[in-house]
């Protein structure tokens, strides 16, 4: 029967990219995204298997490493849409700690806290103290400049950044840019990087081979995805255009907890969900803030990111993954079935 | 009493009133003359300053209330004025006493914005 809404959806739907991906093969890896379906580009063509319990781990075979980004913590929230907010992220520990395979290390996109206060920073390192992977590396979100423009962020997490601190670091290949958007915010504006910062990543960047994968980590959204909201950072095509030379770019961020993906040429967008509470999708509601959802479901909308690093692939494997998955008990033990 | 005043005070009341009138910076006087409300409440919601635009007299005092569950600062573009963090139900008052517009914003999150109009 012929549709004109879905002729319509066709012709958007094709191959923009030149790089043998057409919109509705990615779309349709989006939806199984949740459900522990990897997926990763290798050589531009997408190759996605499913995830099975027993811990073949095919993308982690062969994986020199893997880490998983966790975000949105806000340590010291206690409202209806979730009120303890530790637990949750006791939750998303337990399950990283399950992963057959330990990551080297974790990233905390950011809102670790909900005030900066300096017991909600208490809280948080306590229970990152049980995780597998000890290492974790941290940008600061907006809840966590509260204090003296960050300076109790700095201080705890801030040694060897610049500025409002940002860094880079490598790990086995891999370049690493922690970037730091939620600094002096302009009235009427979204998230910031700066000139200082710019200068800063254009010249950590120089000399670099192409073929390096890159992965920029910040709090805000680096693309825009909804202005109304300052979801998206106001100065972030600077940076991008810095990053645009090389092969695998791959940009984390959080902000909005809830997982949002784009591709753009060789540039990765993903944002990860939040460990302590969801919000709505741009526009579906009156403002951005905390979503409430039945308590049945909060773990199904929480959630961590898995990231695998495949060398002889061109990019990172990003699997997002719900503290409990439907049907699952609410108590949300990390044993959904669909994770290895 | 000093001269001029005797002088003044010898002219019939209609003429007097007249030149009350007249005089560059006099109140108008009308029937449902009262002071203007020396305060002023702006609520914090949805991530909003409501109403955005207010306009209060000069020595006005201007208190916001968060109203959302989540924390904003009052702050003003200007260096002027600044709140501390204000988590749910908590108030920042300030007091103006010069007239102008004041453009604030939330620190926490830009895009929410207000003015407070000062005459």
């Amino acid at each position: 029967m012929p549709d004109k809404n879905q002729d319509l959806i066709d012709q958007k739907l094709q191959d923009l990219n030149n790089d043998g991906v057409d919109r509705r093969g990615f779309l349709k890896c989006m939806a199984w995204a949740g459900t522990g379906l990897v997926w990763t580009m290798s050589g531009g063509i997408p190759v996605s298997r499913a995830f099975a319990k027993s811990a073949n781990r095919s993308a982690a075979k062969g994986s020199d490493f893997t880490f998983v980004q966790i975000s949105d913590s806000h340590i010291g929230f206690s409202k209806p849409a979730n009120p303890d907010v530790t637990a949750t992220l006791q939750t998303a520990i337990n399950k990283i700690n399950a992963m057959p395979q330990k990551p080297d290390f974790i990233i905390h996109t950011g809102d670790l806290s909900q005030l900066s206060k300096p017991s909600e920073f208490d809280t948080l390192d306590q229970v990152l103290k049980g995780a597998s992977a000890k290492q974790v590396y941290f940008v600061p979100g907006e809840h966590d400049m509260l204090s003296d423009n960050g300076e109790q962020f700095l201080q705890r997490y801030g040694k060897g950044t610049k500025g409002s601190g940002w860094y880079s670091f490598d790990q086995k290949g891999v370049h690493f840019v922690g970037l730091v958007n939620v600094a002096n915010l302009k009235a009427g504006g979204m998230g910031s990087l700066g000139h200082e910062q710019l200068e800063w990543l254009e010249d950590d960047l120089k000399g670099r081979s192409a073929s390096t994968p890159i992965v920029l980590f910040a709090h805000i959204p680096l693309w825009t995805i909804y202005p109304d909201w300052g979801w998206g950072t106001d100065d972030s095509e600077q940076a991008l255009a810095y990053v645009k030379r090389f092969g695998s770019v791959t940009v984390l961020n959080g902000h909005i907890h809830q997982i949002m993906q784009k591709i753009e040429g060789k540039v990765s967008f993903h944002t990860a969900m939040s460990t302590a509470f969801p919000q709505p999708a741009p526009g579906t509601a009156p403002s951005a803030g905390p979503m409430k959802v039945p308590a049945e479901k909060l773990q199904q909308v929480l959630g961590i990111t898995d990231v695998n690093y495949v060398v002889s692939g061109r990019s990172l494997a990003i699997v997002d993954s719900p503290l409990a998955s439907a049907g699952a008990a609410a108590s949300g033990n990390g044993d959904s079935p669909e994770h290895s | 009493m000093t001269k001029k005043t005797l002088w003044l005070a010898s002219l019939p009341a209609p003429v007097l009133i007249a030149m009350l009138l007249l005089f560059p910076g006099s109140r108008k006087l009308t029937a449902s003359d009262h002071p203007p409300s020396a305060n002023a409440d702006v609520k914090i919601d949805n991530f909003v300053f409501g109403p955005q635009t207010i306009t209060v007299p000069v020595g006005a005092t201007v208190t916001w209330t968060n109203h959302d569950d989540i924390p904003h600062t009052s702050v003003s573009t200007e260096g002027v004025f600044k709140s501390k963090v204000l988590d749910t139900d908590e108030k920042f008052s300030y007091t103006f006493t010069k007239a102008g517009t004041y453009s604030y914003y939330c620190t926490i999150h830009p895009k929410m914005t207000g003015q407070v109009i000062v005459q």
